[in-house]
């Protein structure tokens, strides 16, 4: 009987290699002193692998067990048996294929393409508008009003935004009343299927402008003033100033942004669509996560819910990937 | 130099500080009508007679919200959830940033990577539930103070601004003095850090204080509700009264004055549960703009 590691004793030992050896990619290159560099560190620094524990297992429970559960969407989940131990859809993706083939998917997909589309376009610009805008003001304590006004939408709860939607454009909210001042005919906006993704849209700019703002005016605030003077020097206007001096200069930022917009563009905020939602306006407000909910927690369908939400994840995943690779080639910004 | 204003700059001006202004009121007057509007009579709100300041002044609304067990309740869970959630947070967040700051951590490379890729895939709703309920956790309070214990967002920002605010020079001499990692993190960085700490605060807090979701999916008893449940129990109930109403009846005129005070109720509801965040918001708004951008923009 031959044994493996018998036969690899018996060639002799390769003479050792100049280059990093696994060991020293791993343990640190060897001290002068002949111990592992890595090792002393980590003996060194043991408490920074307890200040790190609870993230590791908050991470680790939360978010890598049920990453390993998604697996369930290729079985038939039985909960007294658990991710694992629950016998394989057959065929194994059976639960795609019921999600495909039912009469909404079509129209799930369609509106969560088309109110993510439009969120993307409506919410990405204005806060880069909006902070090349409250840039180019003087006045140090107007500035700082309009900032600090600007975010304040962003900490009212969602809930609190719905509601408010709903006070203001019922048949005799606000948004009515200021119409009846310019003598309009109230409008019964909440009633109107069409309306339902302007709401959704305008409501999440008015909230999220002004904190997303923030970043890019900070952005701005590095900005040298030298650029601007030799600018004023060759004759250039104040508005051709912003477009070929401070929106270059905050690019980076603003590709950056992009990535990550278009990454979580499946994403929809859902507890906001379904608080939107009402049995009147389902045809344009069923959304993919909103199906996911209602399929897996009101209706216990576990198998098919988590396929509907694994395929929302992968195309969200793919979409960050590739936007991330172009942005790379053509603007040489890129997340990783 | 100073540059000199052309016409064409005044125009600019001109219009860029008319279209601020429109903003400016644009986000502040619908928080101000909320405000007038729950201390108004209702009829004249309905009727469009309250614009600037409130009319008929009257405290029925706050009198009848606090009335009410439920809201008292989940406004003191969502206390205890925002005050236990966020120290929970903190205590998590702030020493996982600083070892990952540290550009002597063996392994920050593996950490880095496996935190990151929580923010591009997750399990999703599902298996998520599905673990949450299998620790127990379904129906427990502590679920709201666990749930979202950290998040790698503010584990980049809080990281970013250690590595550019706290200089390696300084650990090295503290170490040289035979201060341990621990003693350093928690007598120097963190007094350092004032700024990064309270934005922290404040993200974690308001994200407790307004967290909908988490509540929506694991909690199902009545006495561990928070408050935005409630709320919107409350706020999404006209649609049912108005259905009551327009089938008429000998009722419709009593339905009528609870639609008119229900109408008040919630306008003093969204009061009363954004006061303590609209409260603490001033405090913190200076620390605000310097740690998010520190964090964020060198990220």
């Amino acid at each position: 009987m031959t044994v493996p590691w018998k036969k690899a004793a018996a060639v002799p030992a390769a003479a050792p290699a100049p280059k990093r050896t696994m060991a020293d990619r791993f343990l640190g290159e060897r001290t002068a002193t002949g111990k592992r560099k890595n090792l002393l560190l980590i003996r060194k620094n043991k408490v920074l692998y307890l200040f790190i524990l609870p993230a590791f297992l908050y991470f680790l429970i939360f978010a890598y067990v049920p990453m390993y559960g998604v697996q369930i969407a290729f079985k038939d989940f039985i909960a007294t048996k658990g991710f694992l131990d629950s016998p394989w859809a057959t065929p194994i993706f059976k639960h795609f294929i019921t999600f495909f083939s039912s009469v909404n998917f079509w129209e799930i997909l369609r509106n969560t393409l088309g109110l993510s589309l439009y969120y993307l376009l409506a919410s990405f610009p204005a806060p880069i508008i909006l902070a090349l805008m409250i840039n180019e003001v003087k006045n140090t304590k107007f500035k700082k009003a309009v900032q600090n006004i600007t975010y304040m939408p962003y900490f009212i709860s969602t809930v609190v935004l719905v509601g408010m939607i709903d006070l203001f454009f019922a048949r005799s909210g606000l948004v009515n009343n200021i119409l009846a001042l310019f003598g309009h005919e109230p409008v019964m906006f909440l009633m109107q299927d069409s309306l339902f993704n302007d709401l959704y849209v305008w409501s999440g700019v008015w909230q999220t402008t002004g904190y997303g703002a923030v970043i890019y005016i900070a952005a701005l605030a590095g900005v040298s003033p030298d650029l601007h003077e030799a600018a004023v020097i060759d004759g250039a206007t104040r508005f051709q100033r912003i477009i070929h001096i401070n929106l270059p200069a905050i690019m980076p930022t603003i590709v950056i942004m992009l990535i990550m917009s278009v990454g979580g563009i499946m994403n929809l905020s859902f507890e906001k669509v379904l608080l939107m939602q009402t049995d009147s306006n389902l045809m344009v407000s069923e959304v993919i996560s909103t199906y996911v909910y209602k399929l897996g927690i009101q209706r216990a369908q576990y198998s098919l819910s988590t396929a509907v939400g694994l395929f929302n994840n992968v195309i969200n995943l793919i979409l960050l990937v590739t936007v991330n690779k172009i942005s790379a080639k053509i603007s040489e910004t890129s997340l990783w | 130099m100073v540059i000199r204003e052309t016409k064409q700059d005044r125009i600019f001006n001109f219009f860029n500080v008319l279209f601020l202004i429109l903003i400016f009121v644009l986000c502040l007057y619908p928080l101000w009508f909320i405000i007038i509007a729950s201390i108004s009579n209702p009829d004249l709100t309905n009727s469009g007679q309250v614009w600037l300041w409130p009319k008929e002044v009257s405290l029925d609304g706050y009198k009848a919200l606090f009335a009410d067990d439920s809201v008292l309740r989940g406004y003191l869970n969502t206390i205890l959830y925002t005050v236990g959630g966020t120290c929970v947070n903190l205590a998590v967040t702030l020493p996982a940033a600083y070892a990952l700051s540290r550009k002597d951590f063996v392994g920050r490379g593996f950490f880095t990577k496996m935190f990151l890729f929580t923010m591009f895939f997750s399990g999703g709703l599902i298996p998520t539930f599905l673990t949450v309920r299998s620790l127990g956790l379904y129906n427990n309070p502590l679920v709201m103070v666990i749930l979202g214990a950290t998040s790698m967002t503010n584990i980049i920002i809080s990281r970013t601004f250690f590595q550019t605010n706290i200089p390696d020079e300084l650990r090295e001499a503290a170490e040289i003095d035979g201060c341990s990692n621990a003693r350093f993190f928690f007598r120097i960085v963190l007094p350092l850090s004032v700024s990064i700490v309270a934005v922290m605060a404040l993200l974690f807090a308001v994200t407790h204080w307004n967290g909908y979701f988490t509540a929506m999916i694991y909690i199902r008893s009545e006495e561990w509700k928070p408050l935005q449940i409630i709320m919107r129990d409350i706020l999404m109930e006209s649609e049912f009264n108005a259905e009551m109403l327009m089938q008429g009846g000998d009722t419709a005129g009593a339905l009528q004055q609870t639609l008119r005070t229900a109408e008040q109720i919630k306008y003093a509801l969204i009061v009363v549960s954004s006061i303590p965040v609209m409260i603490f918001y001033p405090f913190v708004q200076k620390h605000f703009v310097k740690g998010v951008t520190v964090g964020a923009v060198k990220g």
